[in-house]
């Protein structure tokens, strides 16, 4: 078995993932995005791989790498529909509505005039959020139509292209924390509570990680909001990590006074290492298993077309 | 494609790129391994592991993230 390990950075979560793909004897071709040159004319890739796993930092880069591999038959985790559909957060959202999933009141604008309109709408304070981005960077709460027009004219002056889009969001008063759960092949494997005094209470400043007890409400919130990105996820995953889909995905959710659990974000290219204590799960062992079970998955379609 | 860069090489420790002080590694790291410098906070990478060589980490671009 040979797979290749598509990154950008080596972290604890690389170093644990190719740690359990060496353990289980796998051969590793490392492939670092901008060392990759991809003949996207030939046939197949540069070397023969069994599957490829995904954990490129960079999202523009991931999309067309996996895409190329794709092209060439090779299974990819996470699969390229999956990857965009999560790389923008407009997407994402109309794909969460679409699927009947609940998600905070969001509007997209395309002016500074038009999102403020949005805002009075939505009601301050409001949140935005660049369109593409991770890590809670450039989020931002606004309290009052001031401050809003003040990041607006930031967003237009400083911004690229991309910060044309403006995402508008509701602010869900969460209880100081937010959850997120994760699902490998349509199955989800845990879920933790991420603390904090700051209100982005998912990036490290401080905070405090703690188990969630997977309800059946969760896990069928986390399922639903897994398919809505994961088009190869037919909802059938009969209890293996190879039957429901082919993505593995982290669920963001934000706990709404009234709502309920909301599903803010899902992200492709998940972050765990400190969700495996809390949990008692060996989430790198989940997802390595899971990549070779496409991969295998995969050596029976390609033998098959061959 | 880049060659395979398993950990094969012994040397565990260089010096900071911004302040000279050593930066260890619990075992022998992989090339684009990233550690944070004890002395000065400096995000590093690995650039190569034999030698083992540190540079200040790229400035994390607008697209990375989960
Ligand atoms: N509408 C909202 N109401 C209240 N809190 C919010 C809202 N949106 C985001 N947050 C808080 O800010 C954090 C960061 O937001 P979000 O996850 O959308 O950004 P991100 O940059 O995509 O982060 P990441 O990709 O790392 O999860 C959330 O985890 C949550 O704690
Ligand atoms: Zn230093």
């Amino acid at each position: 078995m040979r797979i290749a390990f598509l990154h950008t950075r080596i972290r604890v979560e690389e170093r644990l993932l190719l740690d359990e793909l060496e353990r289980r004897g796998v051969e590793i071709e490392l492939l670092h995005a901008d060392e990759a040159a991809l003949d996207i004319t030939a046939d197949a890739p540069p070397r023969p791989v069994d599957a490829l796993f995904d954990r490129c930092l960079s999202n523009t880069k991931a999309c067309a790498i996996v895409r190329a591999f794709t092209s060439w038959g090779v299974p990819c985790v996470n699969p390229p529909e999956a990857l965009e559909n999560c790389a923008d957060k407009g997407r994402t959202t109309a794909l969460l509505r679409r699927a009947g999933v609940p998600s905070p009141r969001t509007i997209l604008a395309f002016s500074p005039e038009s999102a403020l309109d949005a805002a009075d709408d939505l009601g301050y304070p409001v949140v935005l959020k660049p369109a593409v981005g991770s890590w809670g960077r450039l989020v931002a709460r606004l309290r009052d139509r001031d401050a809003l027009e003040a990041v607006l004219e930031h967003k237009a002056t400083l911004g690229g292209v991309q910060h044309g889009v403006i995402y508008l969001q509701e602010h869900v008063d969460k209880p100081g924390r937010d959850i997120r759960a994760f699902v490998v092949g349509g199955r989800t494997l845990c879920a933790v509570a991420r603390y904090s005094e700051h209100w982005i209470t998912n990036t490290a400043r401080g905070g405090r990680t703690e188990n969630v007890p997977l309800t059946p409400e969760l896990d069928d919130l986390c399922a639903r909001a897994a398919r809505a990105v994961d088009p190869s996820d037919s909802g059938d995953s009969g209890g293996t990590s190879s039957g429901g889909g082919a993505a593995a995905l982290a669920i963001d959710i934000l706990e709404h006074p009234e709502r309920g659990p909301l599903v803010n974000e899902v992200n492709a290219t998940m972050e765990f290492r400190n969700s495996i204590a809390p949990t008692g799960v060996d989430i790198p062992a989940m997802l390595v298993e899971h990549v070779l079970a496409r991969a295998e998955a995969g050596a029976g379609a390609q033998g098959a077309a061959a | 494609m880049p060659e395979t860069n398993a950990p094969a090489v012994a040397t565990t420790a260089a010096a900071c790129p911004e302040c000279n002080a050593e930066v260890a590694f619990d075992r022998a790291p992989r090339r684009h391994e990233i550690a944070r410098c004890r002395a000065c906070a400096a995000e590093l990478e690995v650039t190569s592991t034999d030698p083992l060589s540190l540079e200040l980490a790229p400035e994390v671009e607008e697209d990375w993230g989960e």
